[in-house]
């Protein structure tokens, strides 16, 4: 196969893209460029798009004795992924950006880009698996556990799959990809993992959304509407947030108040007790099926749900209802926002996802908070 | 075979050129010492040094080596712009054009940024074409306050020409110092370093010379503050050890193209006009960038509506076709050109964009070759879209 590696200059996709070139395929390195105002060096573990992570990109294909380009896609990487990520804060909701790049730039323009100039498939370092089972591949959880990405992969369809390769997802421990590039020379074999959203180098969020955003001062209530503080945007808060709230009156009953819900077009930020933020029913318009869809999704079925990437998963009771992908969950779950993702796990394999537009708190409001 | 149609970006040494340079790199001796071994270096680099001079046209005082363009441009920008507001901190004004290199583009706005330089940059049509009307009447409304103009000698993407002859009397008259970018232009087409002309800087490897070496062409009469202290080996403009073998490579092809110019120069035009009659042909969309404006015979640049250069680049390397995007790279990334921005494409058709240049030794059957897979890249390309 002709296979356009896709290299971020990190050390899983250069171990993925030299496996590519072991197992006998054509392969073409490709990093892409998707900062238009790139930083000269890494700091850190921080980011993913530096000169310096172009150039490692750049040697580890001359090791590997392929060709390499570096395509520019800042243009679309602004457009899908970071006003898409602006956009989302700015309405409330908590979106994933390496979601979004995973569905629109690596799968989609990178895809598009590759088949139309005579590739068969993107490789990438990503740890997950495809299966296939009845001829109709499937996308499977990785074994490394700690480093599993199906969840941001959730957004796959079949065509996708079927140009999708992952020559380092069924490994199961990442420090054997970390010998495997020593052995074979890669001088990235060290390099540190990049944890952070790599279009804010220094990791502040808030900081880099706060000259994104301008200033809407509002005001938190608690469930029952009353005001107890105000705040100067509603984009400095995420839902799960105890910190920096600044609410000088404590609670009736002395515990700390968490952010559970943000709504921009109020300016509102309601607050409540830790158990508020348990969710029992989540659900969303936008979903998507991973490989083949289900028989018959509007049965309920038992599955588990993702909220995050690397959050446990809690078993469920899913369903399709009226055009909308909802899941019931068994336990009450933390942490989930509007404009997360959900990923629906059948065992190891991902079955779908849905955008969080609708979540059902586990406990009603009481008098006395 | 790679058919190389990108000798803008470097082209070949000249096989002699590069033998003697070997032979020249295992000779002892510094050109500063005082011993016979330093007196033998001594008149290698004169002799470069006499060599350039007359390839250009100058008096030998005028050359001063560097290690390249980008050091020239630096050189002359900055000591001519520190020696202006030096005599009078109030001509602090820079006249140029946003089509050059990056090597005077980008000193030019860090001395904007960090010294107080007033820029002006002048209009460009939509030829790439430098408007000197305007030019003309920015110099008659602040005559007092200009550091220094520089325009280059022909433009590194499109090659297009600016007419020096007229910047040079438009400064002549207020006494403006000028300064020429002439790396592009040098080798393919009569560069000299004719009477008006402050400074002008050259480069070795663009004409089969080594990289690493160049030049910057300062009148006797004009002063400029160094930028580099250290022994002021060269005129006291420029200090560090001087490379003897590197300027008596740089002076011979320097020699060797320019013969090569006057005897061959026609038959480059021609092949030039094969080149741009064939794509224009293949590809009616296609639009020749410089349009019918005056250019250097051995380069073209083309945008080619609804595709991404570096697919093209890509597909062509895929033929073993080396080309290039034409705009300025940064570690190898693709950006739409500033060139063709400046010339007021749209950023959609600044990104599609090839440079062909040829070199010395392109034949017919390699521009035939080119334009053989060219229907086939560009439909290619065009379905791949401007996803980038």
């Amino acid at each position: 196969m002709k296979v356009l590696a896709a290299m971020s200059g990190g050390v899983d996709s250069a171990v993925a893209a030299a496996r590519a070139v072991d197992a006998g395929h054509e392969v073409v390195g490709v990093h892409l460029a998707l900062s238009r105002n790139s930083g000269t060096l890494r700091t850190g573990s921080r980011g993913c798009c530096t000169i310096e992570d172009s150039m490692d990109a750049q040697r580890v294909s001359a090791l590997l004795g392929i060709k390499y380009f570096v395509w520019d896609f800042s243009e679309r990487f602004k457009s899908e992924v970071v006003d898409d990520f602006i956009n989302e804060y700015e309405a409330g909701r908590t979106p994933n950006p390496c979601m979004r790049c995973n569905e629109r730039i690596k799968f989609a323009a990178l895809l598009e880009k590759a088949l139309a100039l005579g590739f068969d498939a993107v490789c990438t370092g990503h740890y997950a698996t495809i299966e296939e089972h009845d001829g109709n591949l499937e996308l499977h959880r990785s074994p490394a556990t700690a480093k599993d990405q199906s969840y941001v992969l959730g957004v796959l369809t079949t065509e996708q799959l079927k140009h999708a390769l992952f020559p380092i997802g069924a490994e199961s421990d990442k420090a054997d990809i970390r010998k495997e590039a020593e052995a074979r020379g890669l001088a990235v074999a060290q390099k540190p993992d990049s944890y952070d959203i790599c279009f804010i180098p220094d990791g502040d969020t808030q900081g880099w959304l706060g000259e994104k955003l301008q200033e809407q001062p509002g005001d938190i209530v608690d469930r029952n509407g009353n005001k107890i503080a105000t705040h100067t945007g509603t984009h400095n808060f995420t839902v799960g947030q105890r910190k920096g709230l600044a609410i000088e009156a404590p609670a009736k009953d002395g515990k700390p108040r968490y952010v559970l819900e943000i709504k921009p077009a109020q300016r509102q930020i309601i607050v409540g007790p830790q158990a508020a933020l348990a969710i029992k029913e989540l659900g969303g318009q936008k979903f998507t099926w991973c490989g083949a869809a289900p028989k018959n999704p509007e049965i309920p079925f038992e599955a588990e749900v993702q909220v995050r990437a690397h959050a446990e998963p809690v078993k469920c009771i899913a369903q399709l209802e009226n055009n909308e992908l909802k899941v019931i969950t068994h336990e009450p779950i933390l942490g989930v926002a509007p404009g997360q993702t959900a990923v629906i796990y059948l065992g190891t394999r991902v079955l779908g996802q849905f955008t969080i537009d609708r979540t059902v708190s586990a406990v009603a409001p009481s008098e006395d908070e | 075979m790679t058919i190389y149609l990108d000798h803008a970006a470097t082209t070949a040494i000249y096989p002699v050129v590069a033998e003697r340079l070997v032979e020249d790199l295992q000779k002892l001796g510094n050109p500063s010492s005082i011993h016979t071994a330093g007196q033998t270096a001594r008149g290698m680099l004169e002799g470069a040094r006499e060599d350039l001079a007359r390839v250009v046209n100058c008096d030998r005082q005028e050359v001063i080596f560097t290690s390249g363009g980008t050091e020239s441009d630096n050189l002359a920008i900055k000591g001519l712009y520190w020696e202006s507001i030096n005599h009078n901190p109030d001509k602090n004004i820079i006249i140029s054009a946003y089509t050059e290199h990056h090597a005077v583009i980008d000193p030019i706005e860090w001395l904007e940024k960090y010294q107080g330089a007033k820029v002006h940059w002048l209009k460009v049509d939509e030829r790439g074409v430098v408007d000197l009307d305007e030019l003309e009447q920015f110099v008659k409304d602040n005559q007092d306050k200009i550091a220094l103009i520089t325009l280059m000698w022909s433009n590194n993407e499109t090659g297009v020409l600016t007419d020096l002859r007229r910047v040079v009397e438009i400064a002549k008259a207020n006494n403006i110092p000028v300064h020429t970018d002439a790396v592009a232009a040098f080798g393919h087409t009569d560069v000299n370093f004719f009477p008006g002309l402050t400074a002008m800087s050259l480069s070795a490897h663009k004409v089969g010379g080594p990289v690493g070496v160049g030049a910057l062409i300062v009148s006797r009469n004009a002063k400029l503050t160094s930028l580099q202290q250290g022994g002021g080996q060269e005129r006291d403009i420029r200090g560090g050890t001087m490379n003897a073998p590197g300027a008596r490579a740089f002076a011979s092809a320097a020699r060797m193209s320019q013969t090569k110019l006057s005897t061959e120069g026609w038959a480059r035009h021609e092949l030039l006009n094969h080149l741009t009659t064939g794509v224009t042909r293949a590809i009616p969309s296609a639009r020749f960038s410089r349009g019918s404006a005056p250019g250097v015979p051995d380069l073209a640049h083309f945008t080619f509506p609804g595709c991404s250069g570096d697919s093209m680049l890509y597909l062509l390397d895929q033929h073993n076709i080396a080309v290039s995007t034409g705009s300025a790279c940064t570690a190898g990334v693709a950006r739409a050109s500033h060139v063709l921005i400046a010339m007021g494409r749209t950023q959609e058709e600044a990104t599609g964009t090839l440079r062909i240049s040829i070199g010395r030794d392109t034949t017919k059957t390699e521009i035939d070759e080119f334009l053989k897979v060219l229907p086939e890249v560009h439909a290619a390309a065009l379905k791949a879209g401007l996803t980038a």
